[in-house]
């Protein structure tokens, strides 16, 4: 067997050259935790990787705006322990503690986590929920998407094969309480069973906004637009959670598959919600 | 060529995306380090690179270029073991030893950040790492003791 091909880009321009060849054989990898299991189980398609791990450009967290500028190469202990992110995100850093152990921490990015769209990716609707963008560049420039036209099929994405994400940019929340729940079989090294994050603005006991993103309940991870517009403006009270438990139960796509069955994912993502109107709605 | 440290000595590899894990293994001769899954979910082939813990199955050999890697040869000094190791042969915190080195690089990473862990954040810090004999109270007690410098 011969040895995979490693491809290093030295800098971010060196890279988009690289994927402007147009060379389906080369796929990009950052921190590994995905990609290298797919070479380790004899899947991988492709005779080269793209190394982009060392590109100092996709790197870091800034204060733009309100916005939150973050880099896509992250990895999920770099996100747990950036003092913006831990001030301004704290449903990201949740999702982020619960990836895979620490060893997969170390490694996986936030950047890696979009581009492989899982729908079990555990900071997707994370991202979903906080209305993020994703900041692409190729050799013809820069674009933005909103996370909401990223996750185009299952595991497919809006990225085109000659661009690179290079960052993720979230709006602060201001006055907004952020949610987020995963269910696994267990702590760590788990995929998910259901995630749930959502974004919550509550004014004089009244919903005023409320967006909600979800993992593994979709063959993508999606926002719940049903459920969100029947609470918006909507009084807090234990009748409501019921409500809102139904909605999601109803608005959700998921399968039975070797982690979970649909009925088991509608039942607990709906009281998720459930619960969390009800803490709401006590406080 | 991919140059890097290894237990302090300086190594040349033929640049590829192979795992580092085969590298360390079937180059270099460092059978300290396990496979086990061989896909980055038991923790059995853990090396540290830098002071982060990994799983060498899933890093590829590029990515190691430039960095010190530590892998269970390179905890004793010698056939001086570490006080951490010590920890594990005088708790009992091994049984079939398989999963034993990817658990002291665990720990190595958690005690050089913290060097007084909680009994939670010690299985936090592990909780990627998988013992299939379900030794892990030993363990825990082994990385707390070896923590605190205590006799067991």
């Amino acid at each position: 067997m011969t040895a995979l091909r490693a491809v290093v880009a030295r800098d971010l321009g060196d890279a988009v050259e690289t994927l402007a060849t147009g060379d389906p054989d080369v796929r990009v990898v950052a921190g590994g935790t995905d990609v290298m299991v797919a070479v380790q189980a004899g899947t991988f398609r492709g005779r080269a990787l793209l190394d982009i791990w060392r590109l100092p450009e996709p790197r870091g967290v800034r204060l733009e705006g309100g916005v939150l500028a973050i880099g896509a190469l992250e990895s999920y202990t770099d996100l747990q322990r950036d003092p913006l992110v831990r001030a301004h995100l704290p449903s990201l850093v949740a999702a982020a503690a619960t990836i895979g152990g620490v060893q997969i921490q170390n490694r996986g990015t936030l950047g890696g986590n979009l581009a492989n769209a899982s729908p079990a990716g555990d900071t997707l609707p994370v991202l979903l929920a906080l209305d993020a963008e994703v900041e692409c560049v190729s050799r013809s420039g820069t674009r933005r998407l909103s996370v909401h036209d990223f996750f185009v099929g299952y595991r497919r994405t809006a990225l085109r094969p000659d661009e690179l994400l290079v960052r993720i940019l979230v709006p602060i929340p201001a006055g907004e309480r952020l949610l987020f729940r995963k269910v696994g079989t267990r702590a760590a090294n788990a995929i998910s069973k259901v995630v749930l994050a959502a974004c919550v603005r509550v004014r004089d006991g009244a919903l005023e906004s409320i967006r909600i993103g979800a993992g593994s309940l979709a063959p993508t991870p999606i926002r719940l637009p049903r459920t969100e517009a029947l609470l918006r403006g909507r009084r807090l009270d234990p009748a409501l959670a019921d409500e809102a438990g139904l909605s999601v139960a109803a608005e959700v796509r998921p399968i039975d598959d070797v982690r979970s069955t649909a009925a088991y994912r509608r039942r607990a993502a709906g009281n998720i919600l459930r619960r969390w109107l009800l803490e709401l709605a006590a406080a | 060529m991919t140059g890097f440290v290894v237990n302090g000595r300086r190594v040349e590899v033929e640049t590829s995306a192979r795992p580092l894990l085969d590298v360390l293994r079937l180059d270099l001769g460092l059978t300290g380090t396990k496979e086990g899954c061989g896909e980055g979910e038991c923790g059995a082939c853990s090396v540290l690179i830098g002071d982060r813990v990994v799983n060498s199955c899933l890093v590829p050999l590029c990515q190691v270029e430039g960095e010190e890697v530590t892998t269970v040869e390179g905890l004793s000094s010698g056939r001086e073991l570490s006080s951490l190791q010590r920890a594990f042969v005088e708790r009992g915190a091994a049984q079939c030893g398989i999963c034993t080195p990817g658990f002291l690089l665990a720990a190595e990473s958690l005690l050089r950040r913290n060097g007084a862990p909680t009994l939670e954040e010690v299985r936090v810090a592990l909780a990627g790492n998988l013992c299939r004999c379900t030794g892990y109270v030993k363990i825990y007690e082994a990385v707390l003791g070896a923590s605190r410098g205590e006799a067991p």
